[in-house]
């Protein structure tokens, strides 16, 4: 058994503009201690997806499908008390903004030792000395001294430190980052990304990852889901995604990236732009953008198959794509190439 | 042939303090750039790299005198912008335009893409009734987006789109120099990529040059002809961005090239994590400002009575560092 494992996945938003199919079946699973990102452009369904996980969708959102086990147990049947001790407890949570995670009256370690206070029966004391520890893990200098802080006595990568000790203070078993190091620089982001390696590694915790950005991807996780318009079209093990995709739409936005030491004058780009999630395009959803489109992929939605190209390579970790070529449905070949390395 | 030169360049501004510390004399200055000389030639790109709080923005918005410098000049055609009148400068903004990171609130939602483009025409007196509304639509099929598009509203239209409209506004007036200021850091990755392309389609058709004001080096190394490297306030590096991109280094270029996440999971690279942020530009390292967090620093590096200067390592190659080939004895080449 996964330690989560995610079941046609199906969420809605009633806006007056229509209903906005977020996410629409979809299905994933992480292992203990496994990394799984989640990549996608915006509007791809990544974020809803994370948020569905910790039982966060609010009006004018609704969960109206699937399943979200976590260690059997089923989340989305679970009270609202359950849900309460699951998140901060055994699933932490990580997003973009440390500014917004923090609340600004609060020091620092009274956060962290929050947290710990509504998960544990631990003495006062004892929760302070755990909050401490949790800042020193994190890789907060000096923690003792900075526990009576305020978060704007912080920089940026310093808040998402102490955001990432609320998380892990109670030793999760999963976290579930949404975009962690977006808004922070290149420098600052390499420590957050090395420390989370670290934490993951010596707790044999698994992440839920959710990115746009290929790069920070690529070397974070050990397998991948693409999202494409409320849908996964691709999954596979980190290294098959990137040096072989199988969907048309992971290639594009593969080829689409400024590589260092690449020497092109333009990049390759996709035509058109990602639909309106009230009114997705039939059959594929990627059709109207892609260059390998027939007749049959405006009628028929793909489902995810096994896309290996040998029976051998077809195991439990199999390189998964939603699109006719893979169904025999599809008169004409795929033909693209992703040049990783010049 | 240069087109824009700067020399010694400074701004400094008042830190927001209490009117007791004002009335005390307490009050403190932010020092955002601390004397540049740099310069801009005609149909380059030159990209301006750091982190954030390191001046970048600041002195693409000096440079144009949208923020008035606290010392140095800036020269344009022979003239120092400035000493130009509000008038002459606003003459002169015909040749030198801007470029918002964020598309959304650079547009007023209250006009149309048609009002929008045109008020840059009808600004610099470049056209008028019929011609100006051809221009219009002709500038608005320029940056890929369709003439019909002139009579609706930003909010009509995705992020993409929208930095679409501001690069439209921006060629409106024919200008020799686009400062773009994180034109793709908002955009997804295939958006982006369209972006980068009609920068290049615009740069070859017209001729312009780019002061490309970006965080994000693997986009930098596609688009530029030359980088400049900035630390609170001081260039450390500027040459060729196939110089720039390879050995010798200035530690802090190499710390940013190392740091870069590339989308390849069986990257090996030596990383250079820095420790801790950049520091106060209220209250700056003395000596060098990046010895605090240099991996090659030695005790002097603080001790120098300023910033050290940028010295040419070949070329059109310069480092601010005395002590640049020890990155490569300390790192290796890559």
């Amino acid at each position: 058994m996964a330690l989560l494992e995610v079941t046609d996945l199906d969420v809605r938003f009633y806006t007056e503009e229509g209903v906005v199919r977020a996410v629409d079946g979809l299905s994933y699973e992480i292992e203990r201690g496994e990394r799984l990102g989640v990549v996608g452009e915006s509007g791809a369904g990544k974020t809803v997806a994370g948020l569905a996980v910790l039982g966060l969708i609010d009006a004018p959102g609704r969960i109206e499908g699937g399943e979200v086990r976590f260690k059997g147990e089923d989340l989305l049947s679970a009270s609202d008390e359950r849900l309460r001790e699951v998140r901060g407890g055994e699933i932490g949570m990580v997003f973009q903004d440390p500014e917004e995670a923090l609340d600004p009256v609060y020091t620092v370690g009274e956060q962290v030792a929050e947290t710990i206070r509504a998960q544990t029966d631990l003495a006062e004391s004892a929760i302070r000395e755990r909050a401490v520890e949790t800042l020193d893990r994190v890789g907060v200098p000096d923690p003792r001294e900075r526990y009576g802080d305020y978060p704007h006595q912080f920089s940026g990568g310093m808040q998402q430190r102490v955001v990432l000790a609320t998380a892990l203070a109670c030793d999760p078993d999963l976290l579930v980052a949404d975009e962690p190091t977006t808004a922070l620089d290149v420098t600052i982001e390499a420590g957050i990304l090395e420390l989370l390696d670290d934490l993951a590694d010596e707790y044999d915790l698994a992440v839920q990852f959710v990115s746009h950005d290929l790069g920070v991807v690529a070397e974070t996780c050990d397998r991948v889901v693409v999202m494409y318009a409320g849908r996964a079209v691709e999954r596979a093990p980190v290294e098959d995604l990137y040096y072989d995709p199988k969907h048309p739409y992971t290639a594009g936005l593969m080829a689409s990236v400024p590589r260092l030491g690449a020497d092109r004058d333009r990049l390759p780009t996709l035509p058109g732009s990602m639909p309106d999630l009230v009114d997705v395009p039939p059959g594929c959803r990627f059709h109207p953008r892609c260059p390998f489109a027939e007749e049959a992929c405006t009628k028929r939605e793909p489902p995810l198959v096994d896309a290996s190209e040998t029976a051998a390579d077809a195991r439990a970790d199999s390189h998964q794509a939603a699109c006719l070529a893979y169904t025999g449905d599809l008169s004409g070949d795929l033909d693209f190439e992703v040049e990783v390395r010049e | 042939m240069t087109l824009l030169r700067a020399r010694g360049l400074t701004k400094h501004y008042p830190t927001e303090e209490g009117l007791l510390d004002r009335f005390l004399g307490n009050r403190q200055w932010v020092r955002a750039l601390d004397g540049v000389d740099l310069e801009i030639r005609e149909g380059e790109t030159l990209a301006l790299v750091g982190e954030s709080g390191c001046g970048k923005s600041t002195l693409g918005r000096t440079l144009l005198r949208l923020e008035e410098p606290t010392a140095g000049s800036v020269y344009h055609r022979g003239d120092d912008l400035t000493s130009l009148s509000t008038a002459e400068m606003r003459a002169r903004r015909a040749d030198l335009q801007y470029v918002f990171q964020n598309p959304t609130s650079s547009l007023d939602p209250r006009h149309t893409v048609g009002e929008l483009v045109g008020e840059a025409l009808d600004v610099h007196g470049v056209a008028r009734g019929r011609e100006r509304d051809d221009r219009v639509r002709d500038l608005l099929e320029t940056v890929g987006l369709r003439a019909s598009h002139a009579n609706r509203y930003p909010h009509e239209f995705s992020g993409g789109q929208r930095q679409r409209i501001g690069i439209a506004r921006a060629l409106a007036v024919d200008p020799e120099l686009i400062v773009c200021d994180e034109p793709v850091s908002a955009l997804d990755v295939s958006v982006q990529a369209r972006i980068l392309n009609l920068l290049a389609d615009l740069q070859a058709e017209f001729g312009l040059a780019y002061l490309f004001i970006a965080h994000d080096l693997s986009v930098v190394e596609h688009v530029a002809d030359r980088v400049a490297v900035m630390y609170l306030g001081e260039l450390v590096e500027v040459g060729p961005t196939e110089a720039v991109f390879s050995p010798p280094y200035h530690p802090y270029t190499r710390a940013l090239l190392s740091a870069i996440p590339e989308p390849d999971p069986l990257w090996e690279g030596d990383r250079i994590v820095l420790d801790g942020s950049v520091p106060s530009p209220v209250d700056p390292p003395p000596g060098c400002k990046f010895h605090t967090r240099c991996p090659v620093a030695s005790e002097d590096c603080g001790e120098w009575e300023s910033h050290p200067d940028l010295e040419s390592v070949g070329g059109d190659h310069a480092i601010a560092c005395p002590y640049y080939d020890r990155v490569e004895s300390t790192f290796g080449g890559d």
